[in-house]
């Protein structure tokens, strides 16, 4: 019971905080593998591949996942709640009572603010998601898995290409697996 | 009652035939909500968007909720909203059960390792996007770098770093305008 209370309390803060739409739920959730043991941060960088991979936008997908990884089934239902209210509440109020919201002097100065650090804090959640995906633990020491590397460098190369980067994320995804399981990564 | 039935109905819609969220999702709530049911106008629908990326939230959600309180009041915004979410849950939920219990299996790994591989890309891909997009002045290049230091060295909670950008954002605009009048 205490952990389902948890649990929505730390997504309902999600909801809450984090503003610029599903990545920006990622490094709350890194702050989260930190703080409990629900799940570990290579279980979050698969949760960020199926997420991309399956309908539905990517934080309610990566709140569910969480969920269900936490405490089951329930689990899924709850972290979604938790992280839907606070959007229902706010969005709720600001349609009713205020008009012109996003044009608002004081709005847009604290997002002149907000922008350049969420994106900071996405690219700095990236780094540790790079970390665990792309160099393995042994001795306390980091090892650089040069299979997973180079595959990475390559296909962050493509996707500087104007046409390839129009490519949806799911068959780069999908053809990463099958290159994963041909050269036994 | 039939109102509200068809809301849930759009909603679920969009939730379970598009990829990726966000901005992936306008041109479906363009042809579903402007084109088709004629609910908004183009015009609103941006206006929602831009308020959905400046509120806290998923900007899927925060867009269902906004359309649905327009039309319906705030069971609309409920109805709409809980559209949006059933189908995440359900596939989601059924993903994350299956993959759990094929979790030792040798290929299985394999293949995820790869797909890790790939995911770095994308995400480092969308980093840069968003650089791209919010370096818009001296000041907001400043500010990432001193935040991303921030994040990556401290266990500074995210929340306080997001309401304290908020802040910063404030009080640069404030002070630019100072100096202006000045």
């Amino acid at each position: 019971m205490k952990e389902m209370v948890l649990l929505f309390a730390e997504f309902f803060k999600i909801g809450l905080f984090a503003v610029g739409g599903g990545p920006a739920t990622l490094p709350f959730l890194m702050d989260l593998t930190e703080k409990y043991d629900w799940f570990s941060m290579e279980q979050l960088t698969n949760m960020v591949a199926i997420s991309e991979s399956t309908p539905g936008p990517l934080g309610l997908n990566m709140a569910t996942y969480a969920g269900v990884q936490t405490i089951g089934v329930f689990g899924g239902l709850i972290s979604t709640m938790g992280l839907v209210i606070p959007s229902i509440i706010v969005i709720t109020i600001i349609a009713k009572f205020m008009e012109g919201f996003s044009e608002n002097r004081f709005v847009k100065a604290a997002f002149y603010g907000i922008r350049p650090a969420v994106t900071a804090l996405i690219a700095a959640a990236v780094f540790g998601i790079c970390k665990v995906s792309l160099f393995a633990v042994s001795d306390g020491q980091l090892v650089p898995e040069i299979k997973t590397i180079l595959l990475c460098v390559f296909i962050f190369g493509l996707l500087q290409i104007k046409k390839l980067s129009k490519i949806h994320p799911v068959l780069w995804i999908l053809s990463a697996a099958v290159i994963g399981v041909v050269f036994r990564f | 009652m039939k109102e509200y039935m068809e809301l849930f109905w759009v909603f679920l819609r969009i939730g379970g035939l598009t990829f990726g969220g966000g901005l992936s999702m306008l041109p479906m709530l363009k042809f579903e909500l402007v084109e088709k049911k004629q609910w908004i106008s183009e015009e609103e629908l941006l206006d929602c968007y831009a308020i959905g990326q400046c509120t806290p939230g998923i900007i899927a959600v925060n867009t269902a909720t906004y359309v649905g309180y327009k039309r319906k009041g705030i069971v609309g915004g409920v109805v709409s909203t809980l559209g949006m979410v059933v189908p995440s849950l359900l596939i989601i939920t059924v993903i994350a059960l299956f993959l759990e219990q094929f979790m030792d299996n040798k290929w299985l790994g394999h293949a995820l390792k790869g797909v890790r591989a790939v995911v770095c890309a994308l995400m480092l891909n969308t980093v840069v996007a968003l650089a791209k997009k919010s370096f818009v002045s001296m000041f907001c290049v400043v500010w990432c770098a001193l935040i991303l230091v921030v994040a990556v060295c401290t266990n500074i909670p995210t929340i306080l770093l997001v309401v304290l950008s908020g802040a910063a954002g404030i009080l640069s605009v404030l002070y630019g305008e100072r100096r202006k009048s000045r």
